[in-house]
């Protein structure tokens, strides 16, 4: 029996890059909770109206993404549709082109991360740097994020130190504070240097058409403080109704996401810079990104598209924690990853059919989940999508069952294995013919085979016959055998 | 790009077309999301300096303070709102440089930047500015000391509140505290891009 790719990747990390990542996940799962408890007298019932809140949205998008078009309008900002992943780098290109630009600073967006943006736009002559430290790190490196909030997880300060070095940024020096200041220094000139703001946004209101962003660094900020272009990367399943909505579900994201009352930049976006600013884009451009979004809002598990990208449920989940980011090969992991990932994956679904199967299904993501997704539920559903559809990996790492099947549905043959299982008892236990239960069976000893016990104590329990145990109740079952 | 709005707001169309029933919007009363401590406030300024505070914000009450503040750490060379700087001038010892015109050239010779508040919020020690209220993103960003000149009128009691008087601009921003990060190790390291120090200057 093949294992799942899941374990082979928990069983080949390194031993401190688990230390790390199980550590970092476990403090913020922590703090979350202790703060939520702390201040909000009943915090699930937060949760469970922010999920309402995002249901409604995503099954009301027919009429609030043409109202947020026309309100962006007005707003003065120019409004593209992607349907692809190749569109929405085509129209990022094509503004850039439009204007002459070379040069991008980009803060966090998942979404560039799902289209690859900044390949395509290396391939066409536009540079693209990342200002969030965490970013910024991983992409010096020419490596992946490995947590939606915290992307390097998975890396210690020695490492960093080693990049730094080998990028320039200053004689190895390990201290995390030295080395936010060279990348502060490093990164603050670069804003200027640059064109075009890239950012992706947490939320757009339909009423206004403000867009949130948030960010602790205040890359954001600088982003839109040092370039005359803003372009946003907005995933279509990102809008709220109300501005009002957003004072209880920014409250859920930063204590979600990192144990924060507020993150502590949180910038309210309608337009370019009013008159007499003299910082910011003169410009601003909202990409809507469908890239599979509507498949999953046609499929059985459209409550996915709730998620506030917090991170929390990767920070609670037991298998994340001991097999970290990178084994989720897409960019999202943990258990949210597990559901989205192989949504929007799309054609390449048998490809990511395995990690609807990294879960125990214990249920924790959901309880944490910000917006109350049934995680589990959709985990399920994709399982058995992946059953459906044959996919190869959806198999792996489930014991054969042929045999216990083939016996199961046959009575005449599962009595005869029960009866002829008793051989077992006069068997030398390294003969076990299952490898796993021959590694149990080494440590332990194995219990007495009773084959058949239970259907005889059943047939006793036939109408009129007298229940040992229970002389109170009388005999419910009418067939025995 | 035209094409590509057709087709997802058809395929948006398809996808929700089978559900006999939409989710509806619910309702829910504001009290749900404001924090214990800020209902029923009198004055709101207590209650702001203990949260900003506790987000490693710096509350003052007075520009001597400030300035005192500024001196001790050497951080004699600023920027400041032309519109403020009138009213603070007069507190500022010889030895301060202060600009009332932001050079990005010079981007690290300003050690301070003073720009005015759209409004604060108690519960979250939360100072807002908007767009057009502020002279220079950058002067309110790039310094390593960020100092925003509040009144105390100007602080709501809570979120809620300060939504529904967010302002008509462009731009508005909530700063809970200063710049930080905790990417390496999970560190808590202040001062990444933005000010390493947040500070709120109550004038009235």
């Amino acid at each position: 029996m093949a294992t799942q790719l899941i374990d082979q990747f928990a069983k080949n990390l390194a031993a401190d890059t688990q230390a790390a990542v199980y550590d970092g996940s476990k403090k913020g799962h922590e703090k979350r909770t202790k703060l939520l408890f702390d201040t909000y007298a009943d915090p699930n019932r937060l949760r469970e109206l922010a999920g309402e809140i995002k249901q409604h949205v995503i099954e009301n998008l027919d009429t609030f993404l043409p109202a947020v078009e026309a309100k962006l309008q007005s707003n003065g900002v120019k409004v593209h549709w992607a349907s692809s992943a190749e569109d929405a780098c085509a129209a990022v290109l094509g503004i850039m082109q439009a204007r002459g630009d070379k040069k991008i600073v980009k803060s966090k967006t998942m979404v560039s991360e799902e289209i690859e943006l900044e390949h395509y736009l290396d391939k066409h002559g536009i540079e693209t740097l990342e200002t969030d430290l965490g970013e910024f790190i991983v992409q010096i490196d020419h490596d992946h994020p490995s947590h939606i909030v915290k992307p390097i997880i998975h890396k210690n300060r020695r490492e960093i130190a080693k990049s730094f070095e080998r990028e320039g940024l200053g004689a190895y020096n390990d201290d995390p504070e030295t080395i936010t200041r060279r990348a502060r220094q490093f990164l603050r000139h670069k804003y200027l240097a640059a064109d075009v703001a890239l950012t992706g946004a947490n939320f757009v209101s339909v009423e206004s058409g403000r867009m949130v962003i948030v960010t602790n660094e205040g890359n954001s900020r600088f982003c839109l403080a040092g370039t005359k272009c803003h372009i946003a990367l907005i995933g279509i399943e990102k809008l709220v109704p109300h501005d009002r909505d957003l004072g209880l579900l920014l409250n859920l994201l930063g204590r979600s996401a990192t144990a924060q009352q507020l993150t502590v930049y949180t910038e309210f976006i309608s337009g370019p810079k009013s008159a007499g600013q003299p910082d910011g884009p003169e410009e601003m451009h909202v990409v809507f990104v469908d890239n599979g979004r509507t498949d999953v809002l046609a499929s059985e598990c459209k409550e996915i598209l709730r998620c506030i990208r917090c991170g929390a449920c990767l920070n609670v989940c037991p298998v994340y924690r001991q097999a970290s980011g990178h084994a989720y090969r897409s960019v999202y992991p943990g258990p949210v990853g597990a559901v989205l990932s192989p949504l929007l994956a799309g054609k390449k679904f048998p490809e990511l059919a395995d990690l609807p199967k990294a879960s125990s299904l214990c249920g924790a993501c959901n309880e944490v989940c910000p917006v109350n997704i049934p995680i589990p539920d959709l985990l399920l559903r994709l399982r058995e999508k992946g059953k459906r559809e044959g996919a190869k990996l959806a198999a792996a790492g489930t014991p054969p069952m042929g045999a216990w099947s083939l016996l199961a549905s046959q009575p005449a043959a599962w009595k005869t294995a029960l009866f002829g299982g008793k051989i077992i008892n006069y068997l030398p236990t390294k003969w076990l013919p299952i490898p796993p239960l021959r590694a149990w069976e080494a440590k332990r000893t194995l219990p007495e085979w009773k084959g058949g016990e239970f259907r005889s104590w059943f047939r006793n329990r036939k109408v009129g016959a007298v229940a040992p145990n229970r002389p109170d109740r009388k005999p419910e079952s009418k067939e025995g055998r | 790009m035209n094409s590509s709005r057709e087709q997802i707001l058809s395929r948006v169309n398809a996808a929700l077309a089978p559900l006999a029933q939409r989710a509806a919007l619910p309702d829910w009363d504001r009290e749900m999301v404001i924090l214990r401590q800020a209902q029923g406030l009198t004055d709101a300024w207590p209650l702001f300096a203990e949260r900003m505070k506790a987000v490693n914000g710096t509350p003052l009450t007075s520009v001597a303070e400030l300035v005192a503040l500024l001196e001790k750490n050497n951080w004699k060379h600023g920027y400041c709102d032309p519109a403020l700087w009138p009213s603070l001038a007069a507190a500022f010892p010889a030895g301060f440089t202060v600009e009332t015109t932001y050079d990005r050239t010079r981007l690290d010779d300003y050690s301070f930047g003073i720009t005015a508040a759209a409004g604060a919020i108690a519960e979250t020690g939360t100072l807002v500015i908007s767009d057009r209220g502020t002279s220079s993103r950058l002067g309110a960003l790039a310094p390593w000391v960020h100092i925003v000149v509040l009144r105390r009128n100007q602080i709501y009691h809570d979120i809620p509140a300060a939504i529904a008087a967010l302002p008509q601009d462009p731009n508005v921003i909530w700063i809970t505290g200063p710049s930080k990060t905790a990417d390496v190790e999970g560190i808590l390291i202040e001062g990444v891009h933005g000010p390493g120090k947040q500070i709120a200057l109550l004038v009235d």
